[in-house]
């Protein structure tokens, strides 16, 4: 069929799509029987742990196993490849050598009994610090990038004529902000480790892997074992947690394939607590140092900035690239980026990569500019959006940003609890503060594939390589299938989780639900038209008068002219009828599109006598096309904000200038956000049909970006101070107070 | 975790029999909530796991005649925020209330709690209870560590969220077995049981081979005694960071007997700031004889932390500790503290 | 207000008037150490007896008596996953700071990763599976109903602690419940959905 032929229906003439329904899969979970990769238990299964470097930086002189080869209950000691001795190892816990045994209590008895000489190295892990690193030389250029409005004529040099234009701007700037913001680097902290457990039949290996890459990672097992891609099969039905850290089956997960080769039994190796912290990923950090320049009304008309970030030992970090500042588009700017090398493991996609990092180091100096002005920080956001025909902003629309912060100061009743910077009302030693971020996201669908089967009994079911992250990939499938085919959602069978399934992307940058409502909506659309045929041919009608709802096939305003699902279903014949659905990411459709605006708006308590804040309320508006599961696109919201609290409030890598190591790896000093931190939140999905017509856009990403800035400058507000790196720790707010007061 | 044998005895004596057997090395069981979690990351490697749970009398709660409550060191925490003879002890049920997660009040007892090992990160992270003797808090990241009695090898803070409320409420502990140790008067003891001042219970380690307690290994922790609570005001504040149960960057406990208004005694204990719980003598002595009222518990605030020797990143603390007595002394009052 | 408030040294007239859980904790004692008795051929002439290398062991988990062989450091965690093919609890943290593993033992909420299989025996055991079935328990269903779970893995201890929770303040007003739940960490930030059906459940009242 023609792209064209693929349509949702009109926003109120729904009947799944949108509703509010529970997950298909709640239960299941609810109770403890989904079974996650951790859970997988295989007769003769070995449990595998792994010894972490204990250095960060070193190198392996001597590795002796044969201690822990003695141990009663340990089958098998692996050393990594990349520990042999000689290597270098570059950050702390860098699996070295993995031990298979009977017990778990065995295998970690096995680990202690290791003996390995290391030759330490030097350590740098002070991401924050610029000066440190240059002198130890850990710091390199990053690129960046100038631009003026007014171009430099033939006979300028270039970079003299950006000096004198960004001289002459800052001159003839009313308000100049000059501000130090950061953020640092945290984790994944995915609850189920990274891991697998493994099996081999012959030369087929059964992978069930921790993964938000089904359909990709059985190919990282064949290039790294050596094997044909089609003798893997990757599995995953549940995955517990993943958040960009999960796309690959990862040197330990080839570790377990070769311990079970090795001993021709099934191997199980997840990573302990803080190897997970240490190795499983993390965000990188991000501190920027800014002069920005705004005119009498507080529009920014010059911006430049050079910032420092860390990805670990390997590379990465926070680009400057179109996200610095972060969303606003000053005709002015110049940006530098400069890469700090740690010994710290290498990040991994978290979330919306960049962006909350951008938004909590430049939507900051935005509110500094308000505050130097004294003026509302939600006027200054809005001066700065420009309009749709003359935007000073990227991403969405500036008339989708300006609903949404109308709607946002409405849910927080804004006006009424603003108060300029530091000028609220103290009770005791507690002073309450306002503050709003706005961000952006692509979001398009992603690739995926199909296979749906609708049986003669009037069964359906679908057969698809994707993964549910807990967004309700299932739930989604599920509602898109049963709006098209007009039945109810809850009997329809989603099977997802292997890569033997059709080919679906991996999930990351939100992109899961566009792309499996773009292949089973053409996949359902495509099967109807072909029992509506045989429902035609049967009521005598033409198959373009056929409306399939409520569990019938009738025709239009002839509700007894009519099959019941079942004796549609019934019409197909002996066999089920077998329909693919097909999406490639970047085709232009009806069906799903990309870039997705939305604002937050955060009004917190701070304690200034001990430094402790506490989210009050918390709003976000947040677009995203048309919604097809709205209790689970709500609940992505509500935790992209929890997750945002956590990150601004709570959550660090702390590694240790002496020696490298990353302190706070077990769950109990790295602090996240509990129950009882989070405060009233609201969430309101923005959905007027000029964002719904567009069609499904991704939503895992945009609300995460912006609670960084949003509270940051809610306690700015509170205190009439900047604490200029988040999170906002009760020792960095007392130090940014007391400093404020020395000043 | 490596292999160790397990008994449970079901007797006081039985525990001493299997806890004296210098043979081995020993470790006493109670709820689990921390050894448990030692022993699976190898830190701490015992031969023996000695479980104390199932031994009856060290599980009672107990209100003597004379008005002492007498508390079994394996009650769990749980327990004893329901019982009614908590009533008074206010700086005790705050502390408990604080840790803030039902798994560790019902399974944690209170003889756990406060012999629980340090929270140090370099201790957990297999660096020795000193960490490498002092060296690695000394120069590394030491934003929680200690900013009292610091000065030697130990730089980490006491864990216990309770000990400070009992120290200020003046309570004694039961300790059976010997001969180490000293009695109520600071002799040495011979052997058997004694009563110690909970104050005298804790100490700083000056080497890897000490603990933070008195407790020998062939010595076992009882009973907690508690005063009669009446006449005395008492409260303890936490600054936490958030709800969870991570522990306190800064605590304090205060009780104060009030006479006609005015501070009749006064005993002030920060926690979370020293490798022992810290008594303010000098904050005790800035309230006696005076009443109540901000100015006041400031300036006790103030004292408590007059001698602060905080390390290269954990000043902050110094004023966390300042207010946490000033709040608790406000509390202990029943005057509002003014912060959350 | 001084040390001598403080009776003692001695304590002759030692009481047990008041033992709180004193049964219960000695009929599990006696059980482990039958059992242990039995294991060591060599037999302790006198004293306790002290359990060394595998044993097998009857534990009264969901209702029924299962005999798991364990070793004195196999966590209770350990052998609901691996022997009993229980894993609704599960392997978050080590210390029991996340809730993860919560199971309830004799009734009250615990972590299954820092208690010892020995150490439990004789107690009742219940997971997070008994509240599913074919009629899921209150707090399972409304968890379903207010979305309060995303990728799942935090979800059946926190079910666990909601249930204990509430067995325990069956009347939680919104504030308790706020204060209440803080022993369990989710990920991928369900708390608010928690609330909610934390709340559902008080109001009908199950």
């Amino acid at each position: 069929m023609a792209d064209n032929s693929y349509s949702w229906p009109k926003a109120g003439e729904t009947s799944s799509l949108g509703k509010r329904v529970n997950r298909i899969d709640g239960v299941e979970k609810a109770s403890g029987r989904a079974k996650y990769t951790y859970d997988i238990q295989l007769p003769k299964q070995l449990i595998a742990r792994a010894l972490g470097c204990p250095h960060a930086h070193c190198k392996i002189v001597s590795i002796d196993t044969s201690a822990a080869e003695k141990v009663p209950g340990v089958v098998h000691v692996y050393i990594f490849p990349h520990a042999k001795p000689g290597s270098e190892i570059e950050w702390q816990g860098e699996l070295l050598v993995a031990v298979a045994a009977e017990s778990e209590g065995a295998a970690v008895e096995g680990l202690s009994k290791l003996k390995i000489q290391y030759e330490k190295l030097d350590v740098f892990v002070d991401d924050a610090n610029l000066a440190a690193a240059q002198a130890a030389k850990r710091a390199s250029k990053g690129g960046g990038k100038e631009q003026t409005e007014r171009e430099p004529g033939d006979d300028d040099d270039e970079k003299e004529f950006v000096n004198a234009e960004f001289a002459r701007l800052f001159k003839e700037s009313k308000h100049i902000v000059e501000g130090f913001y950061g953020i640092d680097a945290i984790t994944h902290c995915c609850l189920e480790p990274h891991g697998s457990t493994v099996t081999w039949n012959g030369d087929k290996l059964l992978a069930y892997l921790s993964t938000q890459n089904v359909s990709g990672t059985d190919e990282g097992f064949a290039d790294g074992l050596k094997i044909a891609a089609d003798d893997v099969e990757v599995r995953c039905e549940h995955i517990g947690g993943g958040f960009g850290s999960k796309f690959a089956a990862d040197y330990w997960g080839l570790a377990a394939a070769q311990i079970s080769k090795a001993t021709g039994r099934p191997v199980k190796l997840m990573l302990d607590r803080d190897q997970e912290l240490k190795l499983g990923g993390n965000r990188p950090s991000a501190y920027l140092k800014v002069k920005l320049g705004a005119d009498a009304d507080g529009v920014i008309k010059v911006w430049d900035s050079e910032h420092w970030t860390t990805g670990g030992a390997v590379g990465g970090g926070v680009t400057h690239n179109g996200v610095i500042p972060y969303v606003f588009e000053p005709k002015n700017y110049r940006r530098s980026q400069i890469n700090i090398k740690t010994n710290l493991g290498p990040q991994r996609a978290w979330r919306a990569p960049n962006h909350p990092q951008a938004c909590a180091i430049t939507q900051t100096a935005i509110d500094d500019l308000a505050a130097r002005m004294g003026a509302d920080s939600m006027e200054i956001f809005l001066r700065n959006l420009g309009t749709d025909e003359a935007r000073r902003i990227g991403g969405a629309k500036p008339s989708v940003y300006k609903a949404e912060i109308e709607l946002a100061a409405k849910l927080m009743d804004w006006k009424a609890k603003w108060h300029p910077h530091g000028k609220g009302t103290a009770k005791g030693s507690i002073v309450d503060g306002l503050g709003m971020a706005l961000h952006t996201w692509g979001g398009g669908a992603n690739d995926s594939n199909c296979n749906l089967k609708i049986y003669p009994d009037g069964g359906v079911e679908t057969f698809c390589g994707t993964q549910d992250l807990g967004v309700g990939t299932r739930t989604a499938i599920a509602l898109v299938l049963a709006e098209t085919l007009g039945i109810p959602y809850t009997g329809i069978k989603v099977n997802i989780g292997s890569s033997k399934l059709p080919v679906s992307g991996p999930s990351g940058g939100s992109t899961t639900i566009g792309g499996v409502s773009e292949s089973h909506r053409r996949a359902a659309t495509d099967a109807l038209a072909k029992i509506n045929d045989l429902v035609a041919k049967k009521l005598g009608v033409a198959a373009d008068t056929l409306v399939a709802a409520n569990g019938r096939i009738s025709v239009k305003g002839q509700p007894d002219k009519s099959l019941s699902w079942k004796e549609a279903c019934n019409l197909i014949g002996m066999r089920p009828l077998e329909v693919t659905g097909s999406f490639k990411r970047g085709t232009p459709s009806p069906l799903s599109n990309a870039t997705v605006g939305g604002v937050q708006m955060a009004h917190v308590l701070v304690d200034k006598d001990t430094g402790v804040v506490k989210i009050n309320k918390f709003v976000a508006v947040q677009d995203m096309g048309l919604v097809v599961a709205r209790k689970q696109a709500e609940s992505q919201i509500y935790g992209a904000i929890i997750m945002g609290i956590a990150y601004s409030l709570f959550e660090q890598r702390i590694a240790d200038s002496a020696s490298g190591a990353f302190l706070n790896s077990e769950l109990r000093d790295y602090k996240l956000a509990r129950l009882g931190d989070i405060g009233d939140i609201v969430v309101e999905i923005y959905e007027p049909e000029s964002e719904r017509s567009r069609g499904v856009i991704g939503l895992g990403e945009p609300p995460v970006i912006s609670p960084g800035a949003a509270i940051s400058n809610a306690v700015a507000n509170a205190l009439g101070v900047r604490v200029p790196v988040l999170p906002l720790t009760p020792q960095r707010v007392l130090e940014a107070v007391q400093k404020a007061g020395r000043a | 975790m490596k292999n160790f044998e397990y008994a449970a005895p079901t007797t006081e004596s039985e525990a001493l029999q299997l806890l004296g057997d210098s043979s081995v090395s020993t470790e006493i069981l109670a709820g689990g909530t921390d050894l448990v979690g030692l022993m699976k990351k190898m830190i701490v490697t015992p031969d023996r796991v000695v479980n104390i749970l199932g031994i009856p009398s060290l599980q009672t709660l107990e209100r003597r005649a004379d008005g002492q409550l007498w508390i079994g060191a394996a009650v769990t925490l749980d327990t004893l925020l329901d019982s009614p003879y908590l009533a008074g002890y206010d700086a005790v049920t705050q502390a408990i209330r604080g840790i803030n997660s039902m798994q560790f009040q019902c399974q944690g007892t209170i003889g756990g709690e406060i012999c629980q090992r340090p929270q140090c990160w370099f201790f957990r992270g297999g660096r020795g209870l000193l960490g490498e003797g002092g060296q690695a808090a000394a120069n590394g990241d030491n934003r929680y560590h200690a900013i009292f009695g610091n000065d030697g090898p130990a730089k980490f803070v006491h864990s216990s969220r309770i000990a400070p409320a009992l120290i200020a409420l003046g309570a004694a502990v039961r300790v059976i077995g010997g001969p180490s140790g000293r009695g109520p008067d600071g002799a040495e003891a011979e052997s058997g049981e004694q009563l110690v001042p909970i104050a005298n219970f804790f100490q700083t380690p000056r080497h890897e081979r000490q603990r933070e307690t008195i407790l020998a290994p062939n010595q076992l922790l009882t009973h907690i005694v508690l005063p009669n609570p009446v006449g005395i005001g008492n409260a303890t504040y936490e600054v936490r960071h958030g709800e969870g149960p991570d522990y306190p960057l800064a605590a304090a406990a205060a009780a104060l007997r009030m006479d006609g208004g005015r501070v009749a005694d006064a005993r002030i204990v920060m926690g979370q700031v020293a490798p022992t719980p810290w008594n303010s003598v000098a904050a005790a002595a800035l309230l006696r004889g005076r009443s109540i009222d901000e100015t006041v518990a400031d300036a006790a605030g103030q004292a408590a932390v007059a001698d602060a020797t905080p390390l290269s990143q954990n000043a902050y603390k110094v004023q966390l500790a300042k207010v946490a007595v000033k709040r608790a002394i406000l509390a202990a009052a029943g005057l509002p503290t003014g912060g959350f | 207000m001084t040390e001598s408030t403080i009776k003692g040294p001695g304590d002759p007239g030692f009481s047990r008037r008041e033992f709180l859980r004193g049964s219960g904790a000695v009929a599990a004692a006696t059980a482990l150490q039958t059992h242990a008795a039995a294991a060591n051929q060599e037999g302790q002439a006198a004293g306790p007896a002290i359990v060394r290398g595998e044993t097998t062991i009857t534990l009264q988990v969901n209702g029924e008596s299962k005999k798991v062989t364990v070793e004195p450091r196999t966590t209770l965690l350990e052998v609901l996953r691996t022997q009993l093919e229980l894993t609704g609890a599960k392997p978050i943290s080590h210390d029991g700071s996340s809730g993860g593993s919560t199971v309830m033992v004799d009734g009250k909420p615990m972590s299954a990763s820092t208690l010892l299989a020995v150490a439990v025996v004789g107690k009742k055991i219940q997971t997070v599976e008994s509240l599913g079935g074919a009629k899921p328990d209150a707090v399972v269903k409304a968890f379903v109903e207010h979305d309060a779970l995303q990728c799942g893995f935090c979800t059946p201890g926190f079910v666990m602690a909601v249930r204990a929770f509430l067995d325990k303040n069956p009347q939680a007003t919104e504030a308790e419940i706020r204060g209440g739940l803080n022993g369990n960490i989710c990920r991928c930030g369900t708390y608010a959905n928690i609330i909610q059906a934390a709340i559902a459940v008080v109001k009908g009242g199950k």
